[in-house]
């Protein structure tokens, strides 16, 4: 996060545009990812027994649930917590 | 030098820095990947660690490697695929 700030204060004395919209394509590459090694290493605990000659459809149907479903979680989370914050009027 | 940018880089130097950045987050990428392979498959296939690896635990290791990328390669496109579409109800 505080790379791509001093990035963009670095725009307004004139930084290098091409370079600074290659990182920040390269940056949300690297987040995207990160995302998935998180997914993988949680989703096999959840859905991977031992390790077979390839995966069964009901791993893959647990693995792609198991991504979907945690999406789910964490969207639900986040907009409860901003209810709950807007009711109490703020932090 | 009339292609020099307001970075002071040239167009060549700017081109060699891009590399330079791919390559290493593409490293970084493989060893991330690798790091955690290591974990998770010492955890399926090694119950008691024993003087050598033997046979059965080495053809368990090299068939988790392979589940693990097919994994990886699933959950890859599970998440671009609900990434689309979640962009496509905004």
């Amino acid at each position: 996060m505080n790379f791509g700030d001093s990035l963009d204060s670095g725009s307004t004395k004139g930084g290098d545009k091409d370079l600074q919209d290659f990182l920040m394509i390269e940056k949300q590459k690297a987040q995207f990812n990160a995302q998935i090694h998180e997914f993988n290493e949680f989703c096999w605990d959840k859905c991977v027994d031992k390790p077979g000659s390839k995966l069964d459809s009901k791993t893959e149907t647990c693995l792609s649930n198991c991504v979907d479903r945690f999406i789910d979680v964490s969207l639900l989370i986040t907009n409860r917590f901003a209810q709950l914050i807007q009711k109490s009027g703020g932090i | 030098m009339d292609d020099t940018l307001p970075t002071g880089l040239s167009g060549a130097q700017k081109d060699e820095l891009m590399d330079q950045v791919k390559q290493q987050i593409a490293v970084a990428n493989v060893q991330e990947l690798l790091t955690k392979m290591t974990e998770k498959c010492f955890k399926k296939c090694i119950n008691k660690p024993g003087t050598s690896l033997d046979s059965s635990e080495q053809k368990c290791i090299a068939m988790c490697m392979d589940r693990y990328m097919d994994a990886w390669n699933l959950v890859s496109e599970t998440y671009r695929l609900r990434i689309q579409k979640e962009r496509n109800k905004m």
